[in-house]
């Protein structure tokens, strides 16, 4: 919400809101930041000619000690000169790769307190201890992908002051108080957490647990006020506000935060996030369920892998909304970017992301499917897998058909053109939006029938309770298919777009619908068979490792592109990139960089796997220590 | 009737899709899959084929029980050989055949839409091409006599102008269009003018191939730059033309 003195302006096409007022009198914070950069950029210049560059590029500082109240903020006018180089690193590879291997561990590590904190709660509720334990390993996972965060957070600053002075320069400028924040909830989501962790065994029974809960909560909070605050610079980027006409910043920090995109970026991260976690947690299930030598401790890794593939799944099936959300934003916002986007050369990264998407579906869906095994009872579903598949394939095949194909100058012949007169209606986004509400409908419908393996119910009204459901299903299809098919070919781009929130109510109430009746028919029904844990094959396990990768790879390529669509501008239309790498690389480069980000993130994370196993190990020393007997 | 081995079945199954997908696009529909989609579409059956073939122990046991015996088995030699020695050699041969120089040009990644500058000059002013909109479209409602009158009028222009390349049902299939490549766009589809804000078109077709954006160059365009042969009123009436003709919407932000 916006405060009475806003003002709407227009800037090269985009809405802009702006706030003349600066209610936390910021100057000084700014000055004060202002001559911390300096301080940063003269300890770490060396043999570059950064002094310079940042004496030039901390106006704020500059201005503030020589007691002039700063009007605006205006980005400066660079040339490729005002770019510090360091010999044999490429400025643009570096920070891309640093900034995108504290995104992944920083959403690694701000998912699992939330999901830790829900399953501490249920172990709570139920009184089970197997969750508490469970709540407990998560945690203890992330505590050292938290360093990694902090290390990898401190290098990406680095990387900015020493490779992009004035940028950093200017964005201090605007979020001076907000970068201070930063800082200090760093502190607070540290004392959070290492208290969270440390007094998981200390804070036990009654009020003692309730304490420990309330400290999560703390934890979770703070962790989502800084993914926010970041959220919040990263947008401006791409959204700026708060700018005049001439391209001046003249808002507050508030204002530049609020931007045209911070909400659907906070929607989407806040979801993925935890998409992501689940996977990783479920990659180190997966993990130690193959390193595992003893029954028991098989067992024990098949029931987390299967808990984290579950919270996985849960928020992976809103997440396609979330991001058609964020698109529409970018499209409402700039046209420009929006095209550059889904129709220009973003495009086929695109569908490269469809790809890994479905992709990520399929293998849930084969975990589930495997999982099916740990109980005799599962027989009775195996038939209906083929049908489940064939729904999901079907569907994956139109997300990923692309709108312009790939032809050879015969098929262009063969065609009569560039277009496929049956498939290239499969390209736009109601094709697309149909094709992914089906895929999550029917990985809804895998997961009901996995969690009726094992059991028979016994409720009188069974038979009713099925055809409610096949009714349910059947109906909702129908439904998707029509808005899909009626909004999305034989009405305006209006109604094309408005209808994807029926479709997406459709598939929700469908979801919860199905699974409230099917609880309450499954209410004291009978175990037909025992659930096995531990009974699973191994190809399940790289199932859930499959679906950590291409989680991290997706999310990779999707950060690049959401950073690439400002093109040649630091801060879209506002401040101009001039160093020598203001261009957007060709796709297989950037998919390259991408692909390598990947892989030393997992090599990354499987030293993090590794050191939590040795922690639990010990070698005995008999004989190195003066005065021990026992080892 | 014996029942058909599991191996069996699953090349069955992946054949029948492929041989089902030619059937019907290539022979039935006449419009053939392209290879590069082809190859993405028979990736992922084949991988939901073998997810089907292994979701349980029962069945994965059946369908490589028979491999793993082919490979350990002594009495299966011969067939051991065979087998070692002709799938290397087809997948040798498949690499050989792709391997022949063609005179076929290289594929393309081609982007449909390019993306508009925020504002552009056009006849000697500057546009914002956000806000920008078409100066007759309220005459659709407020006036329909007059709208048609300048929809016919579109449609002189039209065809005096651009039915050459982009032909006289607006499908990209104008005398000329065989000779361009990439041939002209096809109005019709749902996936090129209804897609688009009316600024877009007028940016497109004032200031045609060279004027489009240096970003994700090289674009390929022969449009020529109608602001040097039409004035700004007949540009709109075109506009109003091609959307009236093929029955698309504009793309808009607000309800009507």
């Amino acid at each position: 919400m916006k405060g009475v003195g806003d003002s709407k302006r227009m800037i090269n096409g985009h809405m802009l809101y702006c706030n003349a007022k600066n209610p936390f009198g910021s100057s000084s914070v700014r000055s004060l930041l202002g001559f911390m950069v300096l301080a940063f950029a003269m300890v770490l210049g060396g043999s570059t000619d950064l002094p310079a560059a940042a004496v030039d590029a901390a106006p704020g500082a500059v201005q503030g000690a020589a007691d002039t109240v700063p009007s605006g903020i205006s980005a400066p006018d660079l040339t490729a000169t005002d770019y510090p180089t360091v010999p044999g690193v490429n400025s643009r590879v570096t920070v891309w790769l640093v900034a995108q291997l504290h995104l992944w561990f920083a959403a690694f590590v701000l998912a699992v307190p939330i999901f830790v904190f829900i399953i501490e709660a249920i172990g709570m509720k139920t009184r089970d201890q197997r969750y508490d334990d469970m709540a407990y390993e998560f945690i203890k996972i992330s505590i050292t992908a938290y360093s990694l965060t902090a290390i990898l957070g401190g290098l990406l600053l680095f990387s900015l002051i020493v490779f992009y002075p004035h940028l950093f320069s200017y964005l201090s400028e605007v979020f001076g108080e907000s970068m201070f924040y930063y800082a200090l909830a760093f502190f607070a989501e540290s004392a959070a957490l290492y208290l969270y962790y440390y007094g998981w065994h200390w804070l036990q029974g009654g009020f003692r647990k309730w304490l420990h809960l309330s400290i999560g909560l703390v934890l979770n909070a703070v962790g989502t006020t800084l993914m926010f605050l970041a959220n919040g610079w990263v947008t401006f980027m791409m959204s700026p506000a708060g700018i005049d006409p001439a391209g001046v910043f003249s808002g507050d920090t508030w204002v530049a935060m609020h931007n045209y995109l911070w909400n659907p970026i906070n929607l989407h991260r806040f979801i993925a996030n935890i998409a992501y976690g689940g996977s990783i947690v479920g990659a180190y299930a997966a993990f130690r369920f193959l390193s595992a030598g003893r029954p028991e401790e098989r067992a024990h890794y098949d029931w987390m892998g299967y808990n984290a593939n579950f919270i996985a799944i849960l928020a992976l099936l809103p997440l396609p909304f979330a991001g058609y959300y964020l698109a529409a934003e970018i499209y409402a916002y700039s046209q420009q970017m929006g095209i550059t986007l889904m129709g220009g050369i973003f495009a086929w990264l695109f569908i490269i992301q469809a790809v890994l998407i479905g992709t990520l579906f399929l293998s849930a869906n084969y975990y589930l499917w495997c999982g099916m095994g740990r109980s005799d009872g599962a027989a009775r579903y195996n038939g209906y897998i083929k049908y489940l598949a064939i729904a999901i394939i079907g569907s994956f095949l139109v997300w990923f058909t692309p709108h312009t194909l790939v032809l050879t100058n015969e098929e262009l012949k063969a065609l009569g053109g560039p277009y496929h007169k049956y498939l290239g209606p499969l390209g736009i986004m109601p094709a697309k939006n149909t094709a992914v509400n089906i895929m999550i409908l029917f990985t809804a419908l895998s997961f009901l029938f996995y969690r009726r393996s094992n059991r028979i119910a016994t409720v009188t009204w069974v038979n009713a309770g099925n055809a409610a459901q096949l009714a349910l299903y059947t109906t909702g299809i129908a439904n998707l298919l029509f808005l899909g098919i009626y909004h999305g070919y034989f009405t305006n781009t209006v109604y094309k777009v408005a209808a994807s929130i029926p479709q997406v109510m459709t598939t929700l109430i469908i979801i919860v619908v199905s699974i409230t009746l099917d609880s309450l028919m499954y209410r004291g029904s009978r175990e037909v068979a025992p659930l096995n844990w531990g009974r699973v094959p191994n190809r399940a396990q790289y199932a859930l490792f499959l679906l950590a990768v291409a989680f991290t790879w997706l999310m990779g390529l999707m950060g690049y592109i959401r950073s690439g669509i400002r093109q040649h501008w630091h801060v879209t239309d506002v401040f101009r990139d001039a160093s020598p790498d203001a261009y957007t690389p060709t796709l297989g480069y950037a998919a390259n960089i991408v692909s390598i980000g990947t892989i030393l993130f997992m090599v990354l994370v499987i030293f993090v796997f590794w050191l939590s196993q040795i922690s639990s190990r010990r070698t005995d020393a008999r004989g190195y220590w003066k005065g021990v007997q026992g080892g | 009737m014996p029942k058909i081995p599991r191996l069996a079945q699953l090349v069955l199954v992946i054949g029948g899709i492929y041989a089902g997908f030619w059937l019907i696009f290539d022979l039935l529909l006449g419009q053939p899959i392209p290879a590069s989609l082809m190859g993405m579409y028979m990736f992922f059956v084949v991988t939901g084929v073998l997810m089907v073939f292994t979701a349980t122990e029962e069945s994965t046991r059946q369908l490589v029980d028979p491999i793993q015996a082919l490979v350990e088995e002594p009495g299966r030699r011969l067939m051991r050989n065979v087998v070692f020695f002709l799938v290397p050699g087809l997948a040798a041969v498949a690499v050989f055949l792709q391997m022949q120089p063609s005179d076929e040009a290289p594929l393309e990644l081609r982007s449909i839409h390019p993306a508009p500058p925020s504002s552009a000059k056009i006849f000697g002013k500057r546009y914002d091409l956000m806000s920008l909109e078409n100066p007759y479209r309220h005459l659709e409602k407020d006036d329909p006599e007059q709208f048609r009158e300048l929809v016919a009028a579109g449609g002189e222009v039209y065809i005096r102008n651009c039915q050459y390349c982009h032909g006289d049902k607006l499908d990209g299939k104008g005398p000329y269009a065989q000779g361009l490549n990439p041939v002209p766009l096809n109005f019709q589809d749902i996936g090129t003018i209804a897609q688009l804000q009316e600024s877009f078109l007028f940016w497109r077709i004032a200031t045609g191939g060279p004027g489009l954006p240096k970003e994700a160059t090289p674009w390929i365009s022969s449009m020529p730059v109608w602001q040097e042969f039409l004035s700004e009123e007949q540009i709109w009436q075109v506009i109003l033309y091609l959307y009236d003709y093929t029955g698309h919407q504009p793309r808009s932000w607000g309800h009507e």
